[in-house]
């Protein structure tokens, strides 16, 4: 229960292409992430997944049967939406209870699964309140609720939480993550956040102008980034990539290195530099420097460090951490 | 946000304001206070402004003279009837036209708004002759017809707008849960239009009631709304205007009082939310 | 935004709707266009005859057209006038903190609410009327001689009521549009040293524009069909001083029987309306894409 195969999937508006042909494969239980810029097509893929848009071409197979043409209650998908679409004139409860109702069970066993979703979900106080007088984050649960009774195949979340702050996010991207260890059904995320992307996902898609740039688990895409376009959106703060005769001195025409790979001293080493702005985190140092010949340069540094706009540093890239790319912008393998 | 106005400022524009809008409301006023006079006092000068015997002996004679509620009740039926038939068919336009928006729709909704651009004058002709000809001058029916058709895209539009508002990821997320469309209809979307809907049947009560070239045209007497009856007090029964007085109070009072209630919604209903 | 499922059910739903629309606009006026270059009397059954535009030659020669065009435009501008200019003030005094805010308002607006009829009435024979009326009574109070307003200045007066009936459509629009107006831009501009003139000027009339031009518009679709007010007050008179182009056709279609003239006449306010309603379609058009 719960696999997902696209084959040969694409969309076209008109004449715009969102997404020319692509083939994924989902597994059983796994936590999927489509991770990408805006506009890179991870929303209309998700949605071609739910059967609110059609494909242009190609199928889509769950669970082993053919559901291209299946119409979105059919697929035994539920999904979480970023706005969350509660139905502001229902209850908690009769949110949660919608889709049952819908497929026509007892009231029995409504009132059992709505008080089993509210158990798991903290929402039981709550029941009898409207989605208005609830904060981001419970009627984040609600909206989760109101999928998990339905006992789907899969759960498809399409940048749940976009509209929520900070701290709350953080709140619920480990909720999120905690549900699938209990439930252990598929699950596709879409965001254009890749911290939450790495946190979370058991498998990330990267996805740009409706390709898919790399699949892979959150490490081997920070390990092995197939191009220059993952290298750059995956890994914060960003990857610095060097190109001119400091990428050819590595027999690459860009090389890149995360801020995190990059050895400081104060003394010597293989970049000479200003520091222009220093960032003190107390757990990290972020520091902006800018090195002559190849330009403005982020490392992090651990710990506490004492310096300064305007003090000059060295900075050495860990050799083994170097990516080194072709004038394709593809990964050179070692 | 919240300023510290000084009193003295807020006294002198609270009463410059009420100034203005007790000379704005007065006409309607003195109609409500001279339905209530004598025809002696409500030509008395000086004219008496509360002080006089108060009497309801004019809202009886009205009915009486001049069978008030015939009219009156042709009043309801007319605009009920124009405002519910309008809702039943622009209710599905309005909701294709906001949640299955193709690059048409803009046209088909500005080319609606243009028919209600074009002067009565220029269809006027046409429908007397049809109207005569197939006996629907002086009915209800046709009168009803008529104004569904001259409300029909302001009644689209007003809904257009609600329904506009509506997140289309709750009618997805009805689908997703596995609503047919008409339950997708009954118990997502109108529940969460009703306040809209209410607002639309509001207004266009309002203008119906109120629509007075088709219905001053199209009409005799047996089907005669108010606005057509008040008519017939132009001359030379106007001159008694404790009974015109109570006439017109009737007429006005049942739209007043619901536009009072819909302040916000005439607004956009009557700019086509072009201001909100 | 929708599979093929949904669409074609949608076209099915605007179906009603829409023709019945294209009916009530294309029949009527079809029919108009062809009465226009008949010689079609009621009075004369049967001797209906072509005759090419003679029927806009007769009714845009008569002198009594280019009164009555006059008129329009005189009722049209001047109520539009009164209830722009008064608008814009009753909504800056209603937007002040005042005491009783709610129901000053109510009391504003109400006039709109009043059927056409009642208050052409209610001011001709109540307020107007030189020997019962209130206003004869006010002038005779400070010793002036009473006017006979509907005969003395019959238009002035029709303008009257009709932008009595308006004014509260404007103030309510322009009030909505300036409590819409963001309290820290007009603070942002307080801090940069604008004064309650300029603030005016600079921010709020700016701010006002659209929905101004929105109330102008919207009127004039309005005001080029006055007719209740007209029909009960003056019938187009005294001579055809207040008969504006919607009561010329009323009657020659329905007084003088004229059915090519008057129908000729009617085309003639369409194109007129037409060019208000462009004008008028741009603007809200524009907005949609908003």
């Amino acid at each position: 229960m719960g696999s997902i195969t696209l084959e040969n999937v694409s969309k076209v508006f008109g004449e715009a292409v969102i997404i020319p042909k692509l083939d994924l494969e989902i597994n059983e239980g796994e936590f999927v992430v489509f991770v990408g810029p805006s506009g890179c097509g991870k929303s209309t893929l998700l949605r071609l997944i739910a059967g609110l848009e059609d494909v242009s071409g190609g199928r889509i197979v769950i669970d082993g049967t053919d559901a291209t043409e299946l119409p979105p209650a059919k697929r035994r998908l539920a999904m979480v939406f970023q706005s969350y679409a509660l139905y502001p004139h229902m209850s908690v409860r009769k949110n949660i209870a919608f889709p049952l109702k819908m497929a026509g069970a007892s009231q029995a066993e409504i009132d059992k699964k709505v008080s089993e979703a509210a158990r798991v979900l903290n929402l039981t106080d709550y029941l009898e309140r409207k989605p208005r007088q609830l904060s981001g984050g419970q009627r984040q649960r609600v909206a989760i609720g109101r999928a998990i009774v339905r006992q789907p195949s899969a759960f498809l979340f399409d940048e749940p939480l976009s509209n929520l702050d900070a701290a709350l996010r953080v709140n619920m991207r480990l909720e999120i993550s905690e549900l699938h260890q209990q439930l252990k059904t598929t699950m596709i995320y879409v965001t254009h956040d890749q911290v939450e992307a790495m946190t979370m996902a058991d498998k990330i898609v990267v996805l740009n102008r409706g390709n898919i740039e790399q699949v892979g688990s959150p490490l081997e895409l920070y390990r092995n980034p197939r191009n220059l376009f993952v290298a750059g959106f995956i890994g914060s703060p960003k990857m610095n990539l060097i190109t001119g005769p400091t990428a050819e001195g590595y027999g690459a025409t860009t090389i890149g290195v995360r801020p995190e790979h990059v050895v400081l001293s104060q003394t010597e080493g293989d970049w000479k530099g200003t520091v222009t702005v220093a960032e003190h985190l107390g757990s990290d140092t972020f520091l902006h420097v800018d090195v002559p010949g190849i330009g403005l340069l982020n490392a992090r540094i651990g710990g506490e460090m004492p310096l300064r706009h305007g003090d000059t540093v060295y900075l050495t890239p860990q050799r083994d951490r170097v990516h080194r790319f072709n004038a394709e912008g593809m990964a050179i393998k070692a | 946000m919240a300023r510290k106005v000084s009193t003295s400022r807020k006294l002198t524009f609270t009463a410059l304001a009420w100034i203005v809008a007790f000379l704005i409301f007065f006409p309607i006023l003195w109609t409500f206070l001279t339905s209530f006079k004598t025809e002696a006092e409500a030509v008395a000068s000086p004219p008496s402004f509360l002080f006089f015997d108060w009497t309801t002996e004019n809202y009886a004679e009205v009915q009486s003279r001049s069978d008030y509620f015939k009219h009156f009740f042709n009043s309801v039926v007319i605009s009920l009837g124009s405002t519910l038939i309008g809702l039943l068919i622009a209710i599905p336009a309005a909701w294709a036209m906001a949640f299955s928006p193709t690059k048409r729709t803009k046209d088909v909704l500005m080319w609606m708004l243009s028919t209600k651009m074009m002067p009565p004058v220029g269809a006027m002709i046409p429908i007397y002759l049809i109207f005569r000809d197939t006996g629907f001058l002086d009915t209800r029916t046709g009168l009803v017809v008529v104004l569904m058709l001259i409300n029909l895209p302001i009644i689209v539009w007003m809904l257009y707008t609600y329904f506009k508002e509506i997140p289309g990821e709750i009618l997805e997320a009805a689908r997703m849960d596995g609503a047919s469309l008409s339950q997708e209809l009954t118990q997502v979307l109108a529940p969460m239009a009703v306040p809209g809907i209410a607002s639309t049947v509001l207004l266009n009560i309002i203008l119906s009631w109120n629509e007075a070239f088709w219905t001053l045209n199209l009409t005799a007497s047996k089907a005669a709304p108010l606005t057509a009856f008040i008519a017939s007090y132009s001359s030379p029964e106007g001159l008694f205007y404790a009974k015109l007085s109570a006439a017109s109070t009737m007429a006005i009072a049942p739209v007043l009082i619901m536009g009072w209630f819909s302040q916000k919604q005439l607004v956009r209903g009557l700019t086509f939310g072009a201001v909100k | 935004m929708a599979t093929t499922h949904t669409r074609s059910h949608a076209r099915l739903m605007m179906a009603p709707s829409v023709l019945l629309l294209f009916l009530w606009m294309i029949v009527p006026l079809a029919m108009t266009i062809y009465f226009s270059f008949l010689r079609y009397n009621l009075l004369m059954p049967g001797m209906e005859e072509y005759t090419g535009f003679l029927n806009y030659q007769f009714f845009l020669t008569d002198p009594a057209f280019f009164t009555a065009l006059g008129n329009t435009l005189l009722l049209t501008g001047g109520v539009l006038l009164i209830t722009v200019i008064g608008g814009i003030l009753l909504a800056l005094l209603l937007d002040q903190p005042i005491f009783g805010q709610g129901i000053v308002r109510i009391l504003v607006i109400a006039p709109f609410f009043v059927m056409p009829t009642v208050s052409a009435l209610v001011w001709k024979n109540m307020f107007f009327n030189p020997v019962n009326g209130i206003f004869a009574w006010l002038f005779k109070l400070f010793g002036a001689q009473p006017l006979d307003w509907l005969a003395q200045i019959p238009l002035l007066s029709i303008i009257f009521i009709v932008a009595w009936q308006w004014l509260p459509f404007s103030t309510l629009i322009l009030l909505t549009a300036l409590q819409s107006l963001d309290e820290e831009q007009k603070e942002a501009a307080e801090m940069d040293g604008a004064g309650f003139l300029s603030r005016f000027i600079y921010i709020v009339l700016p701010h006002m524009a659209r929905a101004i031009t929105v109330v102008i518009l919207i009127q004039t679709i309005f005001l080029l069909s006055v007719f209740a007010e007209i029909l009960v007050t003056t019938n187009g008179g005294p001579g055809i001083q207040t008969t504006n182009l919607t009561y010329l056709v009323y009657a020659q279609a329905l007084l003088q029987f004229d059915i090519g003239g008057a129908s000729a006449g009617g085309i003639v306010a369409v194109i007129l309306a037409n060019i208000v309603a462009f004008f008028l379609m741009r603007m809200i058009g524009k907005n949609l894409e908003g």
